[in-house]
């Protein structure tokens, strides 16, 4: 085994060739093994993306480009917990501008921004299918719903306890 | 017989239906009666005679569809795949999230026999990755059902075997798109294919391929425990079968409801949206998802069936109305949702990839009060060349375009006024600027 490859766990490789145990070509699990490795480690690092593309027997550019299209991958490091906010069409009607405004405010990060203490990432994603409680956002891996003002001072009270 | 099959075992406190409990409601009946009484043939004759149509947006035929799978020793050895499309991400759609969460077994019975008419041997749900709580539970589904002996070898003794996976996305709204969604299911850049070859014939690596949306193969699962006719009946109108319809916006009660087809929106509006919020007023809506034809306060006495919201000039799509307000401006949503489209081109085909920035540009200009009456027009022939069928491989630019087109059939009197102003006259809405 590659050298590049041994930076993945054994844990990872386990998986990955699991995965790759059910599919007629190795690289047909390439967004698999970065979901894996992204979930190990929260983020796919440049050695990382190296590692899978030899453990999958392809190479590191077709994977990066793979990784770089799908938006809940991550190549650069995110916070501990992701902040998915819908700016979809029924979350506007409903006010999603003005979320984003105090997420904002109360955070101190625009879209794309980590806080310095490495807690949240802001991130805006297409329609997250609970239009019928817009506006909405996932912290991690929780749903929240009819976000008005009153329900963004569980991350103002998180901020504070800082 | 419930006349609500899709909604029977959904329960008020949102939790999930379990094997037992399904079971007893008959669950896999119908599975237990094709596989001990019925032929691959005799299933598909039942699935036309029920003239099902998809219900993911586009309303094909849904029999017809699978009749162009090749069978027996039509098809070389290998294996056959069928697809449920759980990729929600049409904007304003929020169907079938309610059936991943609290009904998967459901699904996953109309899988099985979908699989088993087109005779499928491995089975994937294809399912958005920020669905977190419906991969919890599908998955305690799927475990559920090896354990049953539902899937795996020789099921119920029939001779008939099935793997079926759960395959968790990692986002794009193109992965909908049904040749896109079987190149991210093999692991590449969620690219649209070119047709043909159609699935049916070379799909995912190439082998033979159905692709069906969520409530589609729930309609399965009723129709082939309960009949063909019975589906028929309920309907109201042209289309046969319920229809999860759905409304969002400033209404005041959003929701998502089981509906005959042929429901008048009227009576979805104000029956069970319970109308517009206080102090808000009807300006328009998209019927069935954010790629729709807006249609107005004229159209709420038609009935929502495929072909009747076809001839007003729009698409019944998924089905999932998105309400627009007086207070909201028409090009502010139109500018939301183009924004949207942009963002979810796959970037493969130049007018989808560079056309839909430019309206998205244009629009921009109407709300910063820079743009002029040519603008208008301008809007008008590059939306025509960026929407027009065959001009892209695949249905995400011509879909985008629809709102823009119906809007400036509707709301011209807003695009002028954004030129006479100077700029967007709309603040203080709830959704503002």
């Amino acid at each position: 085994m590659s050298e590049l490859i041994t930076s993945l766990s054994t844990e990872e490789i386990a998986e990955i060739e699991h995965e790759a145990s059910l599919v007629p070509r190795r690289d047909g699990v390439a967004i698999d093994a970065l979901l894996i490795v992204q979930k190990h480690r929260g983020w796919v690092s440049d050695e990382s993306l190296r590692a899978i593309a030899a453990l999958l027997e392809m190479s590191a550019e077709e994977l990066e480009g793979i990784a770089t299209f799908y938006n809940l991958i991550f190549r650069k490091p995110v916070g501990e917990k992701v902040i998915l906010l819908c700016d979809s069409v029924s979350c506007w009607l409903r006010g999603c501008d003005k979320v984003k405004a105090r997420i904002s405010n109360t955070l101190g990060i625009e879209f794309g921004e980590t806080t310095a203490d490495g807690r949240y990432t802001l991130l805006p994603v297409p329609c997250l299918g609970a239009c019928d409680r817009a506006p909405v956002m996932m912290v991690g891996d929780e749903l929240h719903t009819h976000l008005e003002d009153s329900d963004l001072t569980m991350l103002a009270n998180d901020v504070a306890t800082q | 017989m419930t006349d609500r099959p899709l909604t029977q075992n959904i329960r008020a406190d949102g939790a999930p239906t379990l094997l037992k409990d399904y079971e007893a409601n008959g669950g896999y009946s119908g599975l237990r009666k094709a596989l001990a009484t019925m032929t691959p043939e005799s299933c598909l004759d039942e699935v036309k005679n029920s003239r099902l149509r998809g219900r993911g947006g586009a309303g094909f035929p849904t029999g017809m569809k699978w009749s162009f799978v090749p069978m027996g020793d039509k098809v070389s050895p290998g294996h056959k795949y069928l697809i449920a499309n759980a990729d929600e991400m049409e904007p304003g759609t929020f169907k079938d999230r309610l059936i991943l969460e609290q009904d998967p077994h459901q699904l996953l019975e109309g899988m099985m026999l979908a699989a088993f008419t087109i005779q499928a041997d491995i089975a994937y749900v294809f399912l958005r990755g920020e669905y977190v709580l419906a991969a919890e539970r599908l998955t305690t589904a799927i475990n559920e059902c090896y354990a049953a002996g539902y899937l795996g070898t020789d099921i119920l003794g029939s001779g008939y075997s099935l793997e079926l996976r759960l395959h968790r996305s990692a986002g794009r709204y193109i992965c909908g798109e049904e040749t896109a969604l079987i190149n991210a299911l093999e692991g590449k850049r969620a690219n649209p294919r070119p047709k043909p070859p159609f699935p049916q014939v070379s799909g995912l690596w190439g082998r033979p391929s159905i692709v069906n949306n969520v409530e589609t193969l729930c309609n399965i699962t009723h129709i082939m425990t309960h009949g063909a006719e019975w589906f028929q009946t309920l309907g109201r109108g042209e289309d046969s079968g319920t229809k999860l319809f759905g409304a969002s916006g400033n209404v005041k009660s959003p929701g998502v409801w089981e509906l005959p087809m042929g429901t008048p929106i009227r009576e979805i509006l104000e029956d069970h949206a319970g109308g517009m919020r206080d102090g808000y007023q009807l300006r328009g809506f998209l019927p069935g998802g954010g790629s729709t034809d807006f249609l107005t306060d004229q159209h709420l006495d038609l009935v929502m069936d495929y072909d009747v919201i076809g001839k007003a000039g729009s698409r019944m799509g998924t089905g999932t109305m998105i309400i627009l307000d007086d207070r909201n401006c028409p090009l502010g949503m139109v500018r939301n949702l183009s924004r949207f489209f942009a963002h979810e081109s796959c970037g493969f085909c130049t007018p989808c990839r560079d056309g839909i920035p430019w309206i998205v540009q244009l629009l921009d200009r109407f709300e910063m009060g820079e743009a002029d009456e040519g603008d208008i027009a301008l809007l008008e022939e590059k939306a025509a060349f960026i929407g027009g069928m065959g001009n892209t491989h695949c249905a995400l630019a011509p879909g985008a375009m629809e709102p823009v087109n119906s809007a400036l059939k509707y709301f011209r009197e807003d695009f002028e006024r954004h030129v006479s102003a100077g700029g967007c006259t709309y603040h203080g809405a709830v959704g503002g600027h």
